[in-house]
């Protein structure tokens, strides 16, 4: 017979953290144990960030925390108190699409649309940390995104539209 | 609104349902979250076959939260019979029913569901269900599956045995030129990214609405009500979205079992998501060796073809496929003969997998066709053409439409094929090898029964729906644009539905058959509307049309146009007003009918493409770059080129998965594959795939279908994978018969 150990969650040790998401500054109670994409999607109901693994191995729960991509599966929400969440609902300027949203769909990049908003927020953070010039380098630094579909090419040429006009202005 | 900008067939639309895509907006099935609801969290079997002897779930209980845990020691009654089981598209057999007893057929088969009102709580306690098994002997090693392989006397309905014709081995033992080699393809998982998953609402008055991951809402329905005995008026099963299928979706599986369970039983709404690893449980492209002879005269002429394949399955259902027809259909060789079979293993049934049977058996195949263009000593390319089949060489009948020969022209010219050196070896970029290779794929061009809707508003909005799924394939795009083409309306106006089984009848989205289909479905529902609505106009006064039939109208930019005078025309709006009709709503069904299906016996339907590969081989180290492929497809009418070549991406690069990376691994002393994530079962990343270049041949069919389309979802990976197989031995000298080409293979 297992008894409770100290991992059991015996009973409700919420902890209040403040986290800004999409420009909201929120004031959550979470358990210790709870990762910051079970927050957003069982909590916050902002179901758009995706899990497709659990294990930071598909890339789908990407999200930017302060600016940056992460995998929001291997983040315990506890651990981000005070950060600035952005996720696919707030990529979008009210009802103007993000440049990098437009050239998903122009380009066709994406099929069953499950691993979208984890590439989107990738490559928004990609476009952030400025380390992109090429192809090939999009290629590479996106390929924390597993896309099943296979929309890679269509994927690699939207990034490469949004990295040229950034580039350019 | 002028015609110049319709939309129609043929038309580049992007995805109607992109921007929901790119918002977030989109739900999947684990996104809903009714009141109430209770998360489940499966337990996986730990062993590969036996008995259950205790479960011991003290220690999940006492987790807070915990509400119930399900096992076949407590769950509610479930329908005995056998037959109450099957689904439309299941293969013969006694399909898996998770509780019934203490029974266990697999590793990973789920043995109980703990039910909690926190995920975490759920998945917490999941862990802390002891069970007891007594384990019997196993075999999970597919080579010694062999000893057993068989061939069913209750063949799949789908399953089309290979008809031999002339003397195949006399021609083989005459033959002056000779392949004869084994070759295998690695078990795969489909792995779409979005787990599998229900949400069930229990209304509480005897209804639920089941929000499923699933390729068939209507087939979801019609197994649960079968299964739990709910009358199917009372189960309402949605997917307007689908994270990605290719096949697992087909069946019903065992997830949405579980969550129609426990809902019933407690009365409440429950969720059940599988974990990445549990979506190596349930279904899998089977393993499979085929053993390929062939035999050919000094010139290169195909002589005898001699095909024989096993492909694996579970100990409790017979999945079978078509493996060894597709050479004999596409190579004229006046002997041939196919021997398939099927080796029962101690796992999950195999099941349906983007293109299943051709993407096995003939990409194996082209290999070995590549084998006997090298003995030939011919090019690969004129080795095909010089054993060209106009017809359908193992049927005897003509093609609706083959216009590989196209596809072959275009495609090596979009490559530049005829700068390839002959021989292997013969070419490189520095450190690397380069080879390039060749191959043919197939597929069948199916048709199914569609119903469609169609419903206008007074104010010109046009709906329709069907319950057909979008799992990615644009069929929520192809809908819009045949009503646009149909109706002359913008696809601004017009709204598809689909995913759900309250909607007109639709077959489960698979073979390729979905555009064919439903695009049928709604063209003929639209030409019901426009009827309607030339029935109405006649109402207005002074008849502006006068008399004017079906025939002498056009319909364009909302309104109905006679042809022989285009000054005259009448909107939709004013004649609907006219009639006093606030909405035009038709129900209509498209079928082969009597001349479709006579002609179904007369003549072959088939896809087909031209795919060709550039590998690069680092040569120390062994590790293969895909660096290019052109894929040159025949495949009729394209509703939509955009969407439609990102289809044919889409089999491109999990052709290439198949060639380098897919292959799940079993630890046959455990009987449990191995490398259930999706860190150690690699599909291809983004640095994985380079250039694709699609090209779609022109190839007018209007025999095919109604509107003479054949359909894209499975045909871009059947010749991929030989393609860059073939690729490899160019590069490097090294004819590796095992797929996937892994380093190890190229360092032995």
């Amino acid at each position: 017979m297992a008894t409770a150990t100290l991992d059991t969650p015996t009973e409700s040790r919420s902890i209040t953290i403040s986290l800004t998401i999409n420009g909201q500054l929120r004031r959550l109670p979470v358990e210790p144990w709870t990762t910051l994409l079970d927050l957003l999607r069982e909590q916050e109901g902002l179901t758009g960030t995706k899990k497709g693994c659990d294990h930071g191995q598909c890339g789908a729960c990407t999200v930017l925390i302060d600016g940056k991509r992460i995998n929001s599966c291997l983040s315990l929400a506890v651990s981000r108190d005070g950060a600035e969440i952005v996720t696919v609902e707030g990529l979008a300027d009210a009802d103007k699409l993000h440049p990098l949203q437009q050239a998903f769909i122009d380009h066709d990049a994406f099929q069953c649309g499950y691993c979208t908003p984890g590439q989107l927020c990738s490559a928004a953070g990609l476009l952030a940390e400025g380390r992109a010039t090429s192809r090939d380098d999009v290629r590479e630094m996106m390929s924390g995104n597993i896309c099943r579909c296979g929309a890679y090419t269509n994927i690699t040429d939207a990034v490469l539209e949004v990295l040229e006009k950034e580039t350019a202005k | 609104m002028a015609s110049s900008a319709r939309i129609g067939i043929g038309s580049p639309l992007s995805r109607v349902d992109g921007i929901a895509k790119v918002t977030g907006a989109a739900k999947y099935a684990a996104e809903h979250r009714p009141a109430g609801m209770l998360y489940g969290f499966a337990v996986s079997s730990g062993i590969a076959k036996g008995r259950i002897t205790a479960i011991d779930d003290r220690a999940a209980r006492a987790v807070p939260g915990v509400v119930e845990i399900v096992t076949h020691e407590n769950r509610p009654r479930t329908a005995w019979l056998d037959r109450s089981h099957h689904d439309q598209v299941g293969p013969p057999g006694s399909p898996l029913r998770p509780f019934y007893d203490d029974k266990v057929m697999f590793s990973g088969q789920p043995v109980a569901l703990v039910l909690a009102e926190t995920f975490e709580a759920a998945r917490h306690a999941a862990a802390l269900v002891e069970i007891s098994y007594e384990a019997e002997a196993h075999n999970t090693d597919f080579d010694k599956a062999l000893a057993e392989k068989f061939l069913p006397a209750k063949k799949r309905n789908t399953f089309h045995p290979p008809k031999n014709r002339g003397d195949a081995e006399k021609a083989f033992a005459a033959a002056p030129l000779k392949v004869d080699a084994e070759y295998r393809l690695a078990t795969e998982h489909h792995n779409p990214m979005e787990m599998h998953a229900s949400t069930v609402e229990w209304h509480g008055d005897g209804s639920i609405t089941v929000h499923d991951k699933t390729q068939g809402p209507q087939n979801v329905q019609a197994y649960l009500s079968s299964v739990f005995g709910i009358s199917a008026k009372k189960i309402r099963v949605l997917n307007p979205y689908v994270g990605g299928g290719f096949g697992s979706g087909l069946r019903p599986q065992y997830h949405v079992y579980l969550t129609v369970l426990a809902a019933t039983m407690l009365e409440r709404s429950v969720r059940v998501v599988l974990t990445r690893q549990q979506m190596f449980t349930h279904v899998h492209r089977p393993e499979a060796v085929q053993t390929v002879r062939l035999g050919a005269e000094m010139d290169g002429r195909l002589t005898a073809i001699l095909n024989s394949a096993t492909t694996s399955t579970s100990r409790y259902e017979n999945h079978m496929e078509d493996v060894v027809i597709w050479g004999m259909m596409n190579y004229a060789c006046p002997n041939a003969s196919g021997d398939y079979t099927i080796a029962p293993m101690d796992t999950s049934t195999s099941g349906d997998m983007r293109a299943p049977g051709a993407a096995t058996g003939m990409a194996l195949f082209e290999i070995a066709i590549d084998e006997m263009a090298e003995q030939a000593k011919l090019d690969p390319l004129a080795f095909r053409l010089l054993n060209y089949s106009e017809e359908d060489a193992m049927n005897g009948t003509p093609f609706t439409s083959k216009a590989l020969r196209e596809a072959f022209a275009e495609g090596a010219a979009a490559f530049g094929w005829d700068r390839r050196k002959a021989g292997p070896r013969t070419m490189r970029d520095g450190h690397e090898l380069v080879g390039w290779g060749l191959a043919t794929g197939m597929w069948d061009a199916m048709f199914s029964k569609t119903s469609a809707s169609a419903k206008l508003s007074a104010n010109g909005d046009l709906e329709v729906a069907s319950a057909l799924s979008d799992i990615g394939t644009g069929t929520y795009t192809v809908m819009t644009q045949v009503a646009a083409d149909t109706l002359g309306l913008p696809p601004e106006r017009i709204t598809a539905r689909l995913g759900d089984s309250d909607l007109p009848a639709a077959p489960v989205e698979g073979g390729s058959w979905g555009a064919a289909s439903v695009g049928a479905a709604v063209q003929v529902a639209c030409r019901a509307i426009g009827e309607k609505l030339l029935k109405a106009a006649s109402s207005i006064e002074g008849k502006p049309l006068g008399s004017a039939g079906i025939d002498d109208v056009t319909f364009d930019g909302g309104r109905i146009v006679l042809k022989s005078d285009p000054a005259i025309a009448v909107e939709f709006t004013e004649a609907m007003r006219a009639a006093d009709l606030q909405t035009i709503e038709v129900e209509e069904t498209a079928s082969a009918g009597i001349s479709g299906m006579v002609s179904q016996i007369r003549k072959s339907r088939n896809t087909h493409c031209a795919t060709f590969a550039e590998v690069k081989v680092d040569e120390e180290l062994g590790v293969v770059r895909v660096t290019r492929i052109v894929c040159a497809v025949a495949a009729g009418r394209i509703i939509n080129p955009k969407t439609a070549r990102s289809q044919i991406l889409g089999g491109v690069v999990m052709g290439i998965g198949m060639a380098l990376h897919e292959e799940t691994m079993m630890d046959t002393k455990l009987g449990r594959f191995m490398n259930h994530s999706l860190a150690e079962y690699h599909v291809p990343a983004n640095a994985d795939i380079d250039s694709i270049e699609v090209i779609f041949v022109d190839e007018p069919d209007p025999e095919v279908t109604p509107l003479g389309v054949k359909g894209v979802g499975e045909i871009g990976i059947v010749g991929t994978a030989a393609a860059v197989a073939n690729a490899i031995y160019h590069a490097t000298g090294k004819r590796v018969r095992s797929l996937p080409i892994t380093i190890d293979k190229l360092q032995d």
